[in-house]
């Protein structure tokens, strides 16, 4: 068949040399780039990440676990508005708002708190319109934390309990839930600007 | 004559020996798991213990806890023959190999070795032929086609590369002129003359040699009784819990045994370079009785044979993670239309060179 293009290119099949068939110049060419491998591998650093103990860093914009945050006078910043879960294209959010009764002052910052605030793990798709629906500064996505692998459905369903921000700092480091420094600076200039 | 001390010292070398090579084949399953890992720039096993090195231990523990499974229809006495045989005759041999010069306490001199026989070449000969038995009876007894081809692969491999492997090693014995290893073994190096290892002598019988080994111990790229890409698992498929270990054990002390033999026929063995000058230098020099020195020397030479020995098994390894598995026709091809007629041509090359006197 007459090639079109004129890039066809045409393959010759040679008769092999003495060498080619004699095996044993391409065993030890074979064999030599295989010890190359063997000395990379026993005197240089491994390319393998040894998951338990090491642990490939995240991407600086990662989207991880959820948490609550409290406000610089450890007060729940959320008002239970409900926008987060407006926004939620997963519908993976759902909350139950209450009032703030006298002496709770202390524990929630705004007069309307959530009573119980769920997402749902297995529903999230971590896309962030929580994080950035939010008014109060409340809700974000970790950078450094993912939702463990869990055994039962409903364990997936996290409640208040595992999503706000603990009180004590060393509590906070012992669950895991801190801000990186793009979080810390971002929730500064919100806070900035609601001060304002 | 057998005397009594010399009875119980050769009970005790044999046992050691029986140990050494289980051990060997323990940490051989680990050496090939780490060797193939480093190949391909990985890390092997390295949790259980330090640097993974208990890993042979989990691994027997798993391998004992497995299911015991018969398959239906499968002849249960010779399914259960099969793995034994091939343990067996791998451990056998290994009985006639010297891994040591004498050694001497006051009047009694030992032998490092469990039999010293004058056969000792064709004792091993027989014993590895007798091998495939234990592959032969495991893969009918299961009563599986993948099994029988497998074993069919294997009888006929064996015996193919075994005629190569006796002509080659035909050329050893004309240079020698006896089967015995230890004979073998000293022949290659004698005190106070020039000698050479008998790889200097034949090199072409040690590569036709070493290929044969390949295919005599079932490693790749001579694999094929157990090619997963065509028999699922060959002549083992059928086979589980320690059946299978032993099995794939045997596969082990054969490669341990196979590298034993090659370092005492074309490496020297138990001698190393200048192992004369350095008794001697002891005995003038320092003043040690010669016994001493020799004994010395022997233990030296015990740990040099073992250094070769483990160079050989990390090269089948090394084989074994860089080449791919020939194809069953080209394993033919290689055995009956290359190898045989080389090893044929050496002899006669061997034959021509003594007869001319140029090596002895």
């Amino acid at each position: 068949m007459q090639s079109l293009s004129n890039r066809a290119k045409k393959l010759e099949v040679k008769p092999m040399t003495l060498a080619e068939r004699a095996y044993l110049p391409a065993i030890f060419q074979g064999l030599s780039i295989t010890m190359r491998h063997f000395f990379r591998a026993a005197t240089k650093k491994q390319i393998t990440i040894r998951y338990p103990e090491e642990q490939r860093p995240f991407s600086p914009i990662f989207r991880g676990l959820h948490v609550l945050k409290r406000d610089e006078a450890g007060r729940e910043r959320c008002t239970a508005c409900g926008l987060c879960a407006v926004a939620c294209p997963a519908e993976a959010i759902t909350m139950v708002a209450g009032e703030r009764k006298k002496g709770e002052e202390g524990l929630y910052r705004e007069e309307k708190y959530a009573v119980s605030y769920e997402i749902n793990m297995l529903r999230c798709i971590f896309c962030g319109l929580c994080e950035e629906a939010c008014p109060k500064a409340a809700v974000y996505l970790q950078a450094d934390k993912m939702a463990p692998p869990r055994f039962e459905r409903d364990e997936f369903i996290y409640g208040k309990d595992r999503l706000v921000e603990p009180t004590a700092p060393d509590a906070r480091s012992a669950r895991g839930i801190q801000l990186t420094p793009e979080q810390a600076a971002a929730l500064a200039q919100r806070m900035a600007q609601q001060s304002a | 004559m057998i005397e009594l001390p010399t009875l119980g010292w050769q009970s005790i070398v044999i046992l050691v020996v029986f140990g050494v090579s289980l051990l060997i084949a323990t940490y051989c399953t680990y050496a090939e798991r780490v060797i193939a890992a480093f190949l391909q720039d990985r890390v092997g096993p390295d949790r259980a213990g330090p640097l993974g090195l208990l890993q042979p231990l989990a691994d027997a523990v798993k391998l004992f806890t497995k299911e015991e499974f018969f398959p239906a229809g499968a002849n249960r006495a010779l399914f259960i023959m099969g793995p034994c045989l091939a343990m067996i005759t791998a451990l056998m041999s290994s009985a006639v190999i010297p891994f040591g010069n004498v050694i001497q306490f006051g009047n009694n001199v030992f032998n490092l070795q469990g039999i010293e026989v004058n056969i000792g070449m064709l004792w091993i000969f027989g014993i590895v032929s007798l091998g495939v038995y234990g592959v032969m009876i495991g893969g009918w007894a299961s009563n599986n086609k993948f099994s029988l081809l497998g074993a069919i692969r294997a009888g006929s491999q064996n015996i193919s590369y075994e005629l190569a492997m006796g002509m080659a090693l035909i050329a050893v014995l004309m240079i020698s002129g006896t089967l015995s290893l230890r004979e073998i073994t000293l022949q290659q190096s004698v005190a106070g003359e020039w000698h050479f290892w008998n790889i200097v002598k034949q090199p072409l019988g040690f590569i036709i040699f070493l290929v044969c080994a390949f295919a005599e111990t079932n490693r790749t790229p001579f694999d094929l009784p157990e090619c997963e890409t065509e028999l699922v698992g060959g002549y083992h498929t059928e086979y589980s819990s320690m059946k299978m270990g032993l099995y794939l054990f045997s596969e082990y002390v054969n490669v341990f045994v196979a590298s034993a033999v090659m370092s005492v026929l074309y490496f020297g063995g138990f001698n190393f370079p200048f192992q004369y000058e350095l008794r001697d230098w002891f005995v003038n020099s320092q003043g040690w009785a010669l016994t001493s020195a020799q004994n010395l020397i022997s233990v030296v030479g015990l740990l040099g044979l073992f250094g070769k020995i483990f160079a050989f098994i990390f090269f089948f390894m090394w084989i074994r993670w860089t080449l791919p598995r020939f194809r069953y026709d080209q394993l033919m091809r290689l055995g009956w239309t290359i190898l045989i007629p080389l090893a044929i041509f050496n002899i006669l090359l061997t034959g021509g060179l003594i007869l001319g006197g140029i090596i002895k």
